[in-house]
């Protein structure tokens, strides 16, 4: 029982990794991947609703009539994606202003829709957790990858949080006097993350042999 | 000629797909062949513009006047999903050639960020009512001409020999971001040019 509820987890960070593998949520992942503190705030806020969605379509899943089940996720989706909306204004003000429309968004994320569509309405309330501990896990660590290259090549730099006298940007030394500019554009997001989908697909399929 | 403006630079240079990363997911998903993208791309102009009416009235009528501005992504969604609803019964009722032309990809629309993108987009924006409703028209066209034109590049593209681990998805999203790469000429240039 126990490899079972690791499976769980498991498969959303590898083997149905919700950015790599599905082709889910895609507006973000490329959307806030300019820079790793985004991909950051972004992962956050979606592992929070895609928690709490999770758990609470599971609880729901007698309740709510099948006609409309579509609508009534996506206001349950929709009211803790306002809940983050806050309390990222509130604490987190920049990230906030960054990821700007971006985080009203999360609402339409195909992920947290497909879940609890194809998952939380037929499972149980543990297992829906760790389902969406599973995808949201697999979700940050997709984009985190992709801002890290993204930010690295294109202006040379990380950013992460400030702390004590740490001002919380890292620059890498000729990366940051000349910048692949390319990378930080939107032409530059899609041709990444071609070749990255490209990359996953030949790797799979060598391991597979 | 400020329509003139905001209808370019909707279509060109703040193109949803190419430029803005909004509506990804259909543009990878729908562009398999042409007919489906040009059906998909009509249905989402259609719904864009109206939403862009409505989500503006509920704005400006509704949530300001109430104090109600955190309850905006709520209402908005909601807005456009019993919209979406509502628009299938009517063309199902009153053209059924229509609805056979639409009706598959119109419950694919509530999902598309592209829709709730341009209803906050023109909030953020402070565009009036018929601003909102040209910027909402000229977006949803800027999303059909591009996935229009990835369709086709993709069907080109089922017949030349790529390599096995790039073929679908992952050559589509290089051919796009080729597209971006020449989207990129477009830029406020443009407009200060044409327009003076």
């Amino acid at each position: 029982m126990a490899e079972n509820k690791i499976a769980i987890v498991s498969k959303g960070l590898f083997k149905e990794n919700p950015v790599f593998i599905l082709m889910l949520g895609l507006c973000p992942t490329l959307g806030v991947t300019t820079q790793v503190i985004n991909a950051l705030g972004m992962g956050v806020g979606v592992i929070f609703v895609l928690v709490f969605s999770n758990i609470f379509v599971s609880l729901l899943k007698n309740i709510i009539p099948p006609s409309v089940r579509i609508p009534s996720y996506i206001v349950i989706i929709a009211a803790f994606v306002t809940i983050v909306e806050m309390v990222m204004h509130a604490y987190a003000p920049s990230i906030y202003q960054s990821l700007g429309i971006f985080l009203p968004l999360i609402v339409v994320n195909c992920i947290i829709l497909g879940r609890a569509e194809a998952f939380a309405n037929k499972n149980t309330i543990v297992d829906s957790f760790l389902d969406a501990i599973g995808m949201g896990l697999g979700f940050t660590v997709a984009i985190i990858l992709i801002a890290l290259i993204r930010e690295v090549f294109g202006s040379g730099t990380i950013t992460l949080f400030a702390m004590g006298g740490f001002d919380g940007v890292i620059k890498i030394p000729l990366l940051y006097t000349y910048p692949v500019r390319i990378f930080t554009l939107a032409a530059g997001a899609l041709l990444l993350m071609g070749y990255l989908k490209g990359f996953f697909e030949w790797f799979s399929k060598r391991k597979r042999g | 000629m400020m329509y003139i403006g905001l209808f370019i630079t909707y279509i060109f240079i703040n193109n949803f797909i190419l430029t803005q990363f909004l509506g990804i997911c259909p543009f990878i998903g729908v562009s398999k062949n042409s007919e489906a993208a040009i059906g998909m791309g009509m249905a989402v102009t259609f719904v864009m513009g109206i939403a862009s009416l409505i989500t503006y009235l509920v704005y400006h009528l509704l949530l300001l006047p109430l104090n109600l501005t955190y309850l905006q992504t709520l209402s908005f969604i909601l807005v456009i999903a019993s919209l979406v609803q509502f628009v299938e019964m009517v063309i199902q009722k009153n053209s059924p050639s229509l609805y056979q032309a639409l009706g598959i990809f119109l419950p694919l629309i509530t999902t598309n960020c592209a829709v709730l993108g341009i209803a906050l987009i023109n909030i953020t924006s402070g565009y009036n009512l018929m601003q909102s409703f040209v910027a909402g028209v000229a977006a949803g066209l800027g999303f059909t001409l591009a996935l229009v034109l990835m369709s086709n590049i993709r069907e080109r593209l089922d017949l030349h020999p790529v390599r096995k681990a790039f073929r679908g998805v992952p050559i589509a999203f290089i051919s796009g971001g080729l597209m971006a790469l020449a989207f990129m000429a477009f830029d406020k240039s443009l407009l200060t040019n044409l327009l003076g």
